[in-house]
């Protein structure tokens, strides 16, 4: 039933995000228009894959940090990738191709940094050490980017700032290949990690005592979820809330089992980009919003609801 | 009860690494746990038991001697394949996500699981054996957090029975819990030796239950042995007061001897 019900959204959002846009299609034409051909359909596929991956990473990496609070963006990982990027775009290496390998590179740095911040404690990884680790690089690369930005000629400006702020106006089959080339192997690393992230939730002491290798399993979930962040703000700049978001919606619903969870936040999460883009495209047509600003228009207040939840349950 | 030897540590020394020299957590300390057989591990806080049984099931590689579980070092086992063999109530856990009862046992079926299997009905029959064996089966629907702290360790001592294993470790199971309910947990934990041939290794500071409770215990001083052993032959006034640096009584229970710690006289 559940299942279900999030099948009918997920298909809503799809037929929705095909169907409405600035410029009227009949439904008897979709298939043949250049419109939702070229633009519309591959848009709609980059949301909701760009949507997917980023709320599969939250969720996995709430699981590793046994933090509810974490998400790609509160570990450094989003700053690093928009960081890359806005240094690509400075140094007029802003090629379609060029961006999203820039943006790519900045994320596994930032990955790399707070990885290396989060062993300063010894060994271990310290989940508390590497969440306090992620803000400050975070922060650094924030400062870093808008040092740059602010050096920049006006053209560039306004570009960065919108693409800092969540695009998929550039979507194309092209970024769409990107995603299809880059998802599958940290998908599948998460989506088999689903039975060992249900121990860790107890601790790493007694995880390891039910059978899972703990050390290893923490290096491939952060790794993964990283990647598939990193990807996601290389094609679509840094779209905030969907990590964090959804998949405290799905546990309401799910539980906090991570083999039904994963799934069901990956495409809960892809609906709701998928919905937040055509808002973006539909609400003041025949200009366009970034669709970051309408997931934190959407996301702030379900946060917000799910904090008191929380806190009062 | 064949007393087959499951858990066998040899003269096992450990030392943290950044702790100073001389500093060892654990020195020449060695450890049997067999078939049917309660052994406890008793020794004052910081004596180095859960240091011990780290060593032992492989967590920690000593700097000398070595454990082997059936008869392969630990080191070599891999984790899933030593759930299967090992279960251990931690000292500790946390619970970040709210869970009900029968889910929590469930996780104890994880190492028999395949990678992308669902439960199998043989799970589910070995998680309400391990309910109904620990006396929580009529909680199973019960979350967690609910329960009262006596429930809650028969809970997780009920998730380490359905990993089925032949060793079961508990590591002070009984630290919050009032006489009642303490006294339930050890005769429960005593009847899994005698009735279903778990060996049992008992980690506590309770001296007197494990007097009583255990065939043998292994008493811990600053990380040194300081006696192994029946309880009757470990646990005398000289070596009570030595390890535990306060004034005792020994006073035979049941052919057991019972630690009675005396008052200091104020003068």
């Amino acid at each position: 039933m559940k299942w279900l019900g999030l099948g009918l959204v997920v298909v809503a959002a799809f037929l929705g995000a095909v169907v409405l846009g600035p410029v009227h299609v009949p439904l008897a034409g979709l298939a043949a228009s250049d419109i939702v051909r070229t633009l519309r359909l591959p848009r709609a596929l980059l949301a909701f894959l760009v949507g997917g991956s980023l709320a599969l990473s939250g969720a996995g990496l709430q699981a590793l940090i046994r933090n509810p609070l974490a998400d790609p963006f509160l570990l450094g990982l989003s700053g690093g990738a928009g960081l890359g990027a806005v240094a690509a775009i400075a140094l007029h290496l802003a090629s379609p191709w060029a961006l999203p390998l820039a943006a790519f590179a900045g994320a596994l740095g930032a990955t790399a940094l707070v990885y290396r911040l989060g062993l300063v404690g010894g060994g271990e990884l310290d989940p508390r050490v590497l969440i306090l680790a992620g803000v400050a690089v975070g922060a650094f690369a924030a400062a870093v980017t808008t040092a740059i930005v602010s050096l920049s000629d006006a053209a560039e400006l306004r570009n960065t700032f919108l693409w800092l702020w969540g695009g998929l106006s550039g979507a194309s089959w092209d970024s769409v290949l990107v995603l299809a080339v880059y998802l599958p192997l940290p998908l599948a690393v998460l989506f088999a990690a689903a039975r060992p992230l249900d121990l860790l939730a107890l601790g790493e002491e007694p995880a390891r005592h039910l059978g899972a290798d703990v050390e290893s399993l923490k290096r491939r979930v952060f790794v993964a979820a990283s990647l598939l962040a990193a990807v996601c703000v290389a094609v679509s700049g840094v779209i905030g809330f969907v990590g964090l978001v959804v998949p405290h919606a799905m546990r309401t619903l799910w539980g906090h089992r991570h083999r039904p969870l994963l799934p069901a936040a990956f495409l809960g999460g892809g609906a709701l980009l998928a919905l937040s883009d055509t808002v973006a495209r539909v609400a003041v047509a025949p200009r366009e919003l970034p669709v970051g600003i309408v997931t934190a228009l959407v996301g702030v207040p379900v946060f917000a609801l799910l904090l008191r939840r929380w806190t009062t349950s | 009860m064949d007393h087959e030897l499951i858990l066998d540590v040899r003269d096992v020394s450990y030392r943290y690494p950044g702790a100073g020299a001389g500093a060892d957590a654990l020195a020449g300390v060695s450890l049997a746990a067999r078939a049917g057989a309660v052994h406890a591990v008793l020794g004052p806080n910081g004596s180095g038991k859960t240091t011990l049984l780290r060593v032992a099931l492989g967590v920690l590689a000593p700097a000398t001697g070595g454990s082997r579980i059936l008869g392969r070092p630990a080191a070599a086992w891999s984790r899933r394949e030593l759930a299967r063999v090992v279960g251990v109530v931690t000292q500790r856990e946390e619970n970040l996500f709210p869970q009900r009862v029968r889910e929590t046992v469930l996780l104890g079926r994880y190492a028999r699981l395949s990678l992308w299997g669902a439960e199998r009905p043989e799970d589910r029959a070995a998680v309400t054996r391990a309910l109904e064996r620990c006396d929580v089966l009529s909680l199973a629907d019960r979350w967690i957090w609910t329960l009262s702290g006596g429930e809650y360790q028969r809970v997780r001592l009920a998730r380490a029975l359905a990993q089925e294993p032949r060793l079961l470790v508990l590591d002070e199971p009984t630290a919050s819990l009032d006489v009642r309910h303490e006294m339930e947990l050890f005769q429960l934990v005593r009847a899994l030796a005698d009735r279903d041939g778990l060996a049992v290794v008992l980690i506590t500071h309770h001296v007197n239950l494990a007097a009583r409770f255990a065939d043998r215990v292994l008493l811990l001083s600053g990380g040194q042995p300081a006696g192994e052993g029946p309880p009757g032959d470990v646990l005398s006034r000289e070596t009570v007061e030595r390890v535990f640096a306060w004034p005792v009584s020994i006073a035979p229970f049941e052919g057991r001897p019972q630690v009675i710690p005396l008052r200091k006289d104020h003068t």
